[in-house]
């Protein structure tokens, strides 16, 4: 439910800081908008992307259209088991190798894609969500409500990494929907206050001040004036984040507290393929190779959006 | 700049006072950290006393129940139980374990040490392996790009559960140099270490890289080249001194992030320690234990954020008049 709250926000808000900045330009048809100029423009003095990036971006396509439809990568069925064919190493017939119930490495792996990349893109959106909210207020409210939400956001910190998923799984019990918005709660604390900064350095800014003069409401003045201009920064945060994410929550799987056997999820099948390591490598090294794949991928992009909006 | 002019008459007044804010803030955290998880550990469905004799599945008597209640002062007021929690947990006692049923200290001393070896360890050898990638990473030239995107993967890509999978795979499966499990001893903590370490070390690699590029081209640097000092000298005495600030700032945070992934690795090693009793804690929800790692480790978080506040106005002449 997060997960669909938190997209449409960020694109959402992009659109408002086109539509904010003016009304249509007077044009003879068939010439080029100012936009479409600038862009052609920006295109050119634009670096081309990286090799680095477009590996990454390419990552990330297949591993989504793994998730969205798994069958069009293997035929087979991820819970299929074939006792006769257990521990079948790396081969042109299973290319990951099988598992003690000789299940097929690569469909499970391809199918945990789906369960790895939706709680990432779910604990994601509740991490930005959360933190959106306690940044808003500290970037915006009064002094007191600013001193009040660091306090807090001090506080936890004191819970460092995994530390708060692990309280919160304690409370609300083990599971997958657990794990996510462990996961949220636990990678909210460090987006907030990088949003607070954020928005506080907007907030000096004079175009603010002229909102304010102009006499706008303060839900117009974050809508129209602060929200487009912290909706770059938070896309680039949140791409990272979801690396972040998804590492995190296949931790917690591999723990014993997310997703549990046989479900196909990255962290439980490592950590269920660890009685076997002196006997199957390709049991752990798959499953984990993919978190490090889809997360590494993540980054590399997360970063560039970065560099680019510096560069902006 | 202009509280510059203000701060040397007044620095002794000033050290004192910056102490007694820090220890002020330390303690309002502690409190926090215990507050919240006391109201927080309540939202837990079912009857506490239940979980003490073995959850639902134990069908416990009326009597038996009620007993446990009283044992564990579970039949006072809310209040009266809260101020009476704050009170034993500001005397270092964390009640009793629900599982184990022997003192929560008791568990949790047997556990902090090899965790806090197995933190420091890992912590110097990150440190060292950060200084080496920052000062060749900052060679210039193609290579130094790659290493540092790479350190930007290893840091934020790489789980330590696959690390110190892999890490076991080839140098005590493949080549059995050293052991999987971790045993006592020098040998038994390496692997253990690497696996906190890399990952770490990409992270301060990458933050230290960019400070020494910064320092690279800052005004002091100029001059100690003109002063005629070797390049060598430059980049480990000026530059590295300044690129060292911000990985000491962080190193608080590291530390205290290093304990919690320690929770990963010592399941990995199977290595016993903090990490492992908060998982099995978690695991059959012994509460009172949970509450007595969190407010450990918050602790260690704090002590260790404190030191390095202060190595940085050690390090950072200019944070003293603050």
């Amino acid at each position: 439910m997060s997960g669909s709250a938190g997209a449409p926000l960020l694109p959402g808000s992009a659109g408002a800081a086109r539509t904010g900045r003016g009304s249509a330009p007077v044009r003879a048809p068939g010439e080029p908008s100012l936009r479409e100029a600038g862009a052609g423009i920006r295109s050119l003095g634009r670096p081309r992307p990286r090799p680095a990036e477009v590996v990454s971006a390419v990552i990330l396509i297949l591993l989504v259209a793994a998730a969205l439809a798994p069958q069009l990568f293997t035929a087979t069925d991820p819970l299929a088991i074939a006792p006769a064919s257990a521990f079948t190493p790396p081969s042109p017939g299973h290319w990951f190798g099988t598992d003690e119930s000789g299940r097929d490495i690569f469909t499970r792996v391809i199918y945990g894609a789906r369960t790895s990349l939706l709680i990432g893109l779910c604990a994601t959106a509740i991490g930005m969500l959360l933190a959106l909210l306690l940044g808003s207020l500290a970037g915006l409210g009064p002094r007191p409500v600013d001193f009040g939400v660091n306090r807090l956001l001090e506080v936890l910190f004191a819970f460092p990494g995994l530390l708060l998923a692990l309280v919160f799984i304690t409370i609300f019990g083990v599971g997958v929907t657990s794990a996510t918005v462990a996961v949220g709660l636990a990678t909210a604390p460090g987006y907030a206050r990088i949003i607070r900064s954020e928005i506080r350095s907007i907030r000096l800014s004079g175009h603010i001040e002229a909102a304010v003069v102009l006499g706008r409401s303060p839900a117009q003045i974050f809508r129209r004036n602060i929200l487009p201009n912290v909706a770059a920064g938070l896309f680039a945060l949140a791409t990272l984040g979801v690396g972040q994410a998804i590492v995190w929550a296949s931790a917690l799987s591999f723990l014993g507290l997310g997703a549990v056997p046989p479900a196909a999820e990255w962290g439980a099948m490592l950590s269920a393929g660890r009685t076997y390591i002196s006997l199957a490598w390709w049991l752990t090294f798959f499953p984990g190779a993919f978190v490090v794949l889809s997360a590494a991928a993540a980054t590399v992009l997360g970063r560039s959006l970065q560099r680019r909006n510096r560069e902006r | 700049m202009t509280t510059l002019a203000s701060a040397p008459p007044r620095r002794p007044l000033g050290a004192l006072t910056w102490v007694g804010s820090r220890l002020a803030g330390a303690l309002f955290v502690l409190w926090a950290v215990a507050t919240l998880i006391f109201f927080g550990i309540r939202l837990i469905p079912g009857d506490p006393a239940e979980a003490i004799l073995g959850g639902p599945g134990s069908r416990a008597t009326p009597e038996a129940l009620a007993q446990a209640r009283a044992e564990f002062g579970l039949d006072q007021p809310l209040l009266t139980q809260y101020l009476h929690e704050l009170g034993r947990l500001a005397s270092f006692d964390f009640g009793t374990s629900y599982a184990l049923k022997v003192p929560v200290a008791q568990v949790l001393l047997d556990g902090l040490g090899n965790t806090l070896v197995l933190a420091i360890a890992s912590l110097a050898v990150a440190w060292l392996l950060a200084i080496a990638l920052a000062l060749w990473a900052t060679r210039g030239g193609r290579v130094a790009g790659a290493v540092s995107t790479v350190l930007e993967i290893v840091a934020a890509a790489v789980p330590n559960f696959w690390l110190g999978t892999i890490l076991i795979l080839v140098f005590s499966v493949a080549l059995g140099w050293l052991p999987a499990i971790s045993t006592p001893g020098i040998p038994g903590l390496v692997l253990p270490v690497l696996t906190l370490a890399v990952p770490l070390a990409g992270f301060l690699g990458q933050l230290m890289r960019e400070s020494v590029l910064n320092a690279l081209d800052a005004p002091f640097v100029v001059s100690a080249r003109a002063r005629g000092e070797s390049e060598t000298g430059v980049r480990l005495i000026h530059a590295l001194r300044h690129a060292a600030l911000p990985a000491i700032s962080l190193s608080g945070w590291a530390f205290g992030s290093l304990i919690s992934s320690a929770v990963v690795v010592e399941t990995v090693f199977a290595r016993p320690g903090l990490g492992r009793t908060l998982l099995n804690a978690v695991l059959i929800r012994d509460v009172p234990v949970v509450i007595g790692v969190v407010m450990v480790v918050a602790l260690v978080y704090i002590v260790v954020t404190i030191a390095t506040d202060l190595a940085d106005r050690i390090a950072d002449p200019r944070l003293r008049g603050r």
